[in-house]
């Protein structure tokens, strides 16, 4: 897709704010928003890199954990006698940290891919996602447990006596969502389209020739691992400072599964697919709930979805769009070909 | 060739054991720069095994592997590579969802300076140097005559063109030292003589070559020195003159000569 | 003391379930390679046969219980052979997501039917338990365990005495020689998936009046089956056994001393140990089931 498309289109999301001034609407679209930014983190580790990870949903609560713990402070006895308390931090920093914390679990996840594989690593990567929530649950002296943790306060820029920029209400919140759902976009194209992004694309089709031509299979499955948590952390973090209260059932496996849904649906390995997945299921449950339709009966669908999303478009539906769109064109001879990223075309 | 050639790998000693079948046994060769050595021997006697334990995808047991004075034993396959001995597989292997040019360009991966912050930050530099990589990947495209295919999906080449995306991937990774493992399997006549050419070309260049070949004529034609295996031994060792009359290479071939008639 | 004997008494009996919960995934992971998520619905729907049939259609409990078990094996069946068998020539990942999309759409179908309160299952026993010195022991917990016991009996000789075990331990080791020497493939798939799944509803109608019936409550089952099959090796028969016994005791002695809360995590951190260490399982010899 063209610089001038995507700034067309990120041009119209602006101006959303401006039009839909419905509270209830703002909130599903940030909420969507920030979804898209877990999908497009799993995409990376699912979709290019071809790992089979389903605790994608660890990252994201522990960015919203951790960043939501330092703006709040918390104190911890370690021992009987030996507290360890540390002083509410800025939002930004908390946040900055909370990235950086899941960056880091994603690191060891890369390591452990290298050496645990396919269906195997499927189960550890659920088992860590659930001893997590396990340890939200249950060390309550550090998370509240279900209690929850509450007042979390909302991000400011700046300083009360020159600008100050407050992240509290609504509109201002969908911008924040949309500016860094953007640069994670962006993060995630210039990535996929250089070297490294090849490196991965490779590793996942064809390993041992990916280690022919040189390629360092745990080096690029670390980063992978590494770039993909941070980015979920970040929209942790997003949503524990939008929405201000965080329970553990931030880590309930059904989010990974909805984050998984929507990159399949979409389009695994492409860069439109967890944007399109992430609109549909993320506006759809709303569409339904609108309609009076029971959550479970919503979910059952999602779930016949997902069968018949592999069964009859296996690709996702970005790749059989763009299929049909190719197959009314023609490739002029002269025009320099793209590398084709994942299975469907860069944009 | 003189003897004064410089020594470019040197195999001592190498053992590789499956279950309880030797693979290697007790294996001692030397490659001599600027040389074409073929290995060659019945079906499993061992050259891919050889491949494979230079190479890093398999650890042997006993033995040593020095290529230009350093070890090679003991190291990661892509570390090999990245020392310039790169290997091609016996059974097509591509990036079959990626297209030609795509192939190739991930095939210039030891060439693309690792950056990751700089690739993130969306740098010019990274830009620049992108399209470094995609001449060279022209480059290539254009030496094994793929160019017109460029677009195409590595998948959905012929036969023979898929060989030849093969190799040019190995290029991409500018090998000093190439290993090939069976390059012409399956290519018909027009494709060997093509194929020959290319690798007349990379001769010429100076570069050495280690080949696993079963075509006769190609390994006749093409080799400066022929090591030949059997069971896991090394059973001669001279050039194709030499080989080609030897008695215990004949003997090995019995049975095996009828169906596997060069060209 | 006593205290001590008491929870390996609790472990032995929640151990023959966990067992029976593993073997039962053990073989549809060794021979199917799949990762089945819908195992814990399988136990969930055998509860809630036995709820149905037991609370809401007065069959015997007895003959209810054979009835759940049965039930469970048609639904294995029917599942594998309308959805897995399509898969067959699949990636992995892709046999992954089917398997999500049928767990959440089954588990939410058991939500939408029973709604998610918890039911429970009157049971013919006697409330008072049996009494052996300062031990004790429910009457339902220990006709739970010995018809455990007797189950994975069964698979056992199921598996090591029959044709189709034959044929079972045939594709579990080489899946092309098998087909080659005329074993049927797809029916071999069948039939592991339908006795797996049996033995999951099994589990759940079993336990269903031990505990209360809940849609959730397969959640928590599959996990544990899963930690059994890690602990105990793909398709290891034995392993799984000995690994339900393992998760048990882990999990009583753990609660016992340690925080009740993390006793769910145990599973899951020794499945990651394991994973990590040893691979193969604890118990791993030679590729075979038995």
């Amino acid at each position: 897709m063209t610089r001038w498309k995507s700034a067309l289109i990120i041009g119209f999301l602006a101006t959303i704010p401006l039009w839909l001034t419905s509270p209830y609407f703002l909130h599903i679209l940030i909420t969507t928003g920030i979804f898209i930014i877990a999908a497009m983190s799993l995409n990376l580790l699912l979709g290019f890199t071809g790992q089979l990870s389903l605790g994608h949903v660890a990252f994201f609560g522990i960015g919203a954990y951790v960043s939501a713990l330092l703006s709040l402070g918390f104190e911890v006895h370690v021992a009987d006698d030996f507290a360890l308390g540390v002083a509410p931090k800025p939002v930004w920093l908390s946040m900055l940290f909370g990235t950086f914390a899941a960056g880091l679990c994603g690191f060891a996840l890369g390591k452990i891919a290298f050496k645990v594989r396919g269906a195997y690593f499927v189960i550890v990567s659920i088992s860590f996602a659930e001893v997590v929530r396990l340890v939200a649950v249950n060390w309550v002296e550090l998370t509240q447990g279900p209690m929850a943790l509450n007042n979390i306060p909302p991000l400011k820029l700046g300083t009360p006596d020159l600008l100050e920029l407050s992240f509290l209400r609504k509109p201002a919140c969908f911008y924040l969502v949309l500016a860094i759902s953007a640069a994670c976009y962006v993060i995630i194209r210039r990535l996929v389209n250089s070297h490294a992004g090849r490196a991965m694309i490779a590793l996942r089709e064809n390993e041992p020739l990916a280690m022919s031509v040189g390629i360092d299979v745990t080096r690029y499955l670390v980063l992978a691992a590494v770039i993909s948590a941070a980015m979920a952390g970040a929209a942790g973090a997003l949503y524990a400072h939008y929405v201000r209260i965080v329970d553990p059932d931030i880590f309930l496996f059904i989010y990974t599964v909805i984050m998984v849904i929507m990159v399949v649906t979409g389009g695994k390995g492409t860069l439109a697919g967890p944007i399109v997945g992430g609109i549909i299921f993320g506006l759809l449950p709303e569409l339904l709930r609108a309609l009076g339709i029971k959550p479970e009966l919503q979910w059952i669908a999602f779930g016949v979805v997902m069968i018949l999303v592999v069964f009859l478009l296996p690709q996702g539906i970005v790749p059989a769009l763009d299929n049909r769109w190719k197959n009314r064109k023609r490739h002029p001879p002269d025009v320099k070909p793209s590398i084709h990223v994942g299975s469907g075309a860069p944009r | 060739m003189t003897s004064a050639s410089a020594i470019v790998l040197k195999v001592i000693g190498l053992s590789l054991r499956f279950g309880g079948l030797m693979a290697i046994d007790d294996v001692t060769f030397e490659v001599r720069d600027g040389e074409v050595l073929s290995l060659i021997g019945p079906n499993g006697a061992g050259k891919t095994s050889v491949f494979n334990a230079i190479t890093g995808y398999l650890r042997p047991q006993t033995g040593d592997i020095l290529y230009k004075g350093n070890r090679l034993s003991g190291l990661q396959p892509h570390a090999i590579a990245a020392r310039g001995v790169v290997r091609t597989f016996q059974k097509t292997s591509l990036f079959g969802g990626q297209t030609v040019f795509g192939n190739v360009l991930i095939g210039l991966h030891l060439s693309a300076r690792q950056r990751p912050l700089a690739i993130i930050l969306g740098l010019s530099s990274v830009a620049r140097d992108e399209r470094k990589l995609e001449d060279s990947a022209w480059d290539i495209l254009r030496f094994m005559g793929l160019e017109s295919r460029a677009h195409e999906l590595g998948s959905a080449l012929s036969y023979g063109d898929q060989r030849l995306l093969e190799v040019a991937i190995a290029l991409a990774a500018h090998p000093r030292l190439p290993l090939l493992d069976e390059p012409v399997s399956g290519m018909n006549p027009t494709e060997k003589i093509r194929f020959m050419r290319m690798l007349d070309e990379i001769r010429r260049e100076g570069t050495t070559i280690l080949l696993v070949e079963h075509d006769m004529r190609t390994v006749m034609d093409a080799s400066d020195r022929i090591i030949c295996l059997n069971n896991g031994r090394i059973i001669a060792d001279g050039t194709p003159r030499e080989i080609q009359s030897h008695p215990e290479v004949v003997r090995a071939y019995l049975g095996e000569r009828a169906t596997r008639a060069g060209g | 003391m006593d205290q001590f004997l008491q929870h390996c008494l609790n472990a032995l009996m929640l151990g023959g379930i966990y067992a029976l919960l593993g073997i039962g995934l053990t073989l549809i992971f060794g021979i199917m390679r799949v990762v089945n998520f819908t195992h814990g619905e399988l136990y969930a729907f055998g509860a809630y046969m036995m709820y149905a049939f037991v609370m809401r259609l007065s069959i015997g409990f007895f003959l209810a219980l054979t009835l759940a078990t049965v039930l469970g094996v048609v639904l294995g069946a029917a599942i594998e052979f309308v959805l897995l068998r399509q898969l067959r020539s699949s990636d992995i990942d892709v046999t992954m997501l089917v398997m999500i999309g049928t767990w959440i759409a089954l588990q939410n179908t058991e939500q939408l039917a029973w709604t998610g309160v918890a039911q429970s299952i009157a049971s013919p026993f006697p409330a008072d338990p049996i009494t052996l010195g300062g031990l004790s022991v429910s009457w339902n917990r220990a006709f739970v365990f010995a018809v455990a016991i007797l189950l994975v009996a069964t698979t056992y000789f199921l598996v090591n005495r029959t044709k189709l075990g034959m044929a079972m331990r045939a594709t579990f080791q080489d899946r092309e020689t098998a087909a080659l020497m005329g074993v049927r493939i797809e029916r071999v798939h069948t039939m592991t998936f339908a006795l797996g799944s049996g033995l999951a509803a099994a589990a759940g109608a079993l336990l269903g009046p031990v505990f209360v019936v809940t849609p959730t409550m397969g959640d928590l089952a599959a996990a544990k089956a899963f930690a059994v099959v890690i602990l105990g090796g793909m398709g290891n028969l034995v392993g799984a056994t000995l690994g339900g016994f393992i998760l048990a005791f882990a999990e009583e002695i753990g609660v016992g001393y340690i925080s009740s809360g993390y006793r769910d995590a145990m599973g899951f951190l020794l499945i990651i140990l394991i994973l990590l260490v040893r691979p193969t399982g604890l118990f791993a010899r030679e590729e075979r089931i038995s």
